[in-house]
């Protein structure tokens, strides 16, 4: 495991192999109310050693989705390969076996209420058999790395919701899985115990070669930690990408949604000429705006602005009202193509 | 009050319904548990359906489960006879007894087995836990403080119908209650024997609540 990330580090993108393959998954759920499709038409490669997220809203199937990396929901159609292993050709021992190899941590911590903390990481080696005394060993390991030694005497309800999640990492991490699948981890927890332990899921990632797979809601927990991000928009794939582009570019109207979740845009009046400049980490240094007022003597009115930080680097974005002339307006736009900013033209519409 | 010997009689009585009632809980337990435990596993969105199995077996424990103790206890005589070479006395009661219980411990298990999170177990299948391994290590320790709570309850009903198996000669306190008290009005006895059955219920209640909080890791 180990030397593969090394090998997937060295070579870059050019070499990474995929850690799970997923092709043409359906998923539909038979209730009272009739048939649900959960997901339609998925295809999906995740990179050994990335931090992938999938993001969409509540019912939008990215749980659905997760559930069906580790088979605990087994796909209506389609196939899912985990390791070059596809899950559903394996027989029950196999994908108990299988399982072992990927940990899984949840929203409500699901720790097991009356075992301590010590004793909820040495769970799952004990169903794999290991002997106690070499579990426990294991089990101190863990804790250490998640930072928690000194609470290994204490009971769920003792702990707070970021020790509680810790630990539950620290158990998904306990048999050595290649992936960690992470299902909407950080949002039972305040903004603060999110940041720890995002940290520590990239640290984990860094460290161990762990390839991880986030859900979540919410963007910014994807901007903070993934290379790469598909969005889920009733069932489908709407958009996947890396999340720096998808975030200075998104496509899809989903995207578009959940990076401006307020609609902030909507509330621009009809008929003008806008246009969209997008700072990256380069260039958010310099006076662009400023300078094309200065340069092309033609003011503009600055509708929307926001500031992200995405993996580390500083991303921002504007909307600018330009000059009602003409002339005025190219001359703008052609002054901000060649300031090393990203620039799209349009009117109201195109950017609520 | 009474005389010595009723007193002597009142203690040999107590000493039969401990024992009947101690035999009688743990062979309920023996097959009421795993009833209990099939009865959740094999449930439609259990950890191992199997809805056919899972309807016949509610069936019969709902049958067991609405025939009245006595006359559950009298229609049985030829099996409890079969099994233990008669039909009166306390070994005889005990039969019954786990007929009728069994039953009941398996709902209260189920009941209790069912309040374990649906997260907790899906968290020990994304382990790959088995079916069997989640039974033992997830749903019966995550379940124990519960299942005690259930099992004083279970005591305590299983004392109640021991009382009972005194019109049908069962032994104990029930049949001095009824013998004595009943049968021949001497008041003072029926009044003992009630008094020895309440304070027992309360010591067995309490105790079992007390060992269940104890056990309890949760909220502290």
């Amino acid at each position: 495991m180990l030397s593969a990330f090394i090998l997937n580090k060295g070579e870059g993108s050019l070499e990474q192999d995929v850690i799970v393959r997923i092709r043409g998954l359906n998923k539909t759920f038979r209730g009272k109310a009739g048939t649900v499709v959960a997901l339609d038409g998925i295809d999906l490669d995740i990179m050994r050693g990335e931090m992938f997220g999938i993001i969409g809203l509540s019912g939008a199937g990215k749980s659905t989705l997760v559930r069906c990396i580790n088979f605990l929901e087994k796909p209506t159609e389609g196939t899912v390969e985990v390791d070059g292993q596809e899950l559903g050709r394996l027989s029950k021992g196999e994908l108990l076996a299988a399982r072992r190899r990927m940990g899984m941590i949840f929203q409500q911590f699901n720790l097991l209420q009356q075992r301590t903390a010590l004793e909820n990481i040495c769970f799952p080696l004990e169903i794999a058999g290991m002997k106690k005394a070499e579990a426990v060993k294991r089990a101190r390991e863990l804790l250490e790395i998640v930072g928690l030694t000194d609470r290994s005497d204490a009971y769920p309800s003792q702990m707070s919701g970021g020790q509680q999640q810790r630990v539950a990492i620290a158990r998904a991490l306990a048999t050595n899985p290649s992936i960690l699948l992470c299902d909407e981890a950080t949002s039972a927890l305040d903004p603060t115990t999110t940041r720890s332990i995002l940290s520590l899921l990239k640290e984990i990632n860094r460290t161990l070669g762990i390839t991880v797979i986030i859900i979540t809601h919410e963007m910014a927990v994807i901007e903070e930690v993934c290379q790469r991000v598909a969005i889920i928009d009733a069932s489908h794939i709407a958009e996947i990408g890396a999340v720096d582009e998808v975030f200075t570019r998104p496509k899809s109207a989903m995207a578009k949604q959940l990076i401006y979740p307020d609609g902030e845009r909507s509330r621009l009046a009809t008929g003008k000429r806008y246009c969209r400049i997008v700072f990256d980490g380069n260039s958010s240094f310099e006076p662009v705006v400023s300078n094309m007022v200065l340069e092309c003597k033609a003011p503009v009115n600055i509708m929307f602005a926001d500031t992200k930080d995405v993996g580390g680097k500083a991303y921002g974005q504007m909307i600018l009202q330009l000059p009602e002339d003409e002339r005025a307006a190219k001359r703008a736009l052609t002054y901000l193509e060649t300031q090393n900013v990203h620039v799209e033209e349009g009117d109201a519409h195109a950017f609520t | 009050m009474l005389s010595p010997e009723l007193w002597a009689l009142m203690g040999r009585s107590l000493l039969e319904t401990l024992y009947m009632v101690i035999v009688s809980t743990i062979f309920s337990y023996v097959f009421g548990l795993p009833i209990g435990l099939a009865l959740v596993a094999t449930d439609r969105d259990g950890i191992r359906p199997m809805p056919v199995f899972n309807k016949v077996l509610g069936f019969v424990v709902n049958i067991l489960r609405s025939v009245p103790f006595l006359i559950l206890a009298v229609s049985i005589i030829p099996f409890t006879r079969f099994v233990v070479g008669t039909s009166i006395g306390t070994t005889a009661t005990i039969v019954p007894l786990v007929v009728s219980a069994a039953p009941y411990i398996a709902r209260m298990v189920e009941s209790s087995i069912k309040e374990v999170g649906f997260g907790v177990i899906e968290a020990a299948q994304s382990m790959g836990a088995s079916p069997w391994q989640i039974v033992t290590k997830v749903l019966v320790p995550e379940a124990k403080p519960s299942l005690l709570v259930g099992a004083a309850i279970s005591v305590v009903t299983i004392l109640g119908y021991s009382a009972m198996a005194g019109f049908i000669g069962g032994g104990g306190l029930g049949t001095v209650a009824v013998n004595y008290g009943y049968n021949r009005y001497n008041f003072e006895v029926m009044m003992v024997a009630v008094v020895i059955i309440v304070i027992l219920v309360q010591v067995l209640q309490e105790a079992g609540l007390f060992i269940a909080r104890k056990l309890d890791k949760r909220n502290r």
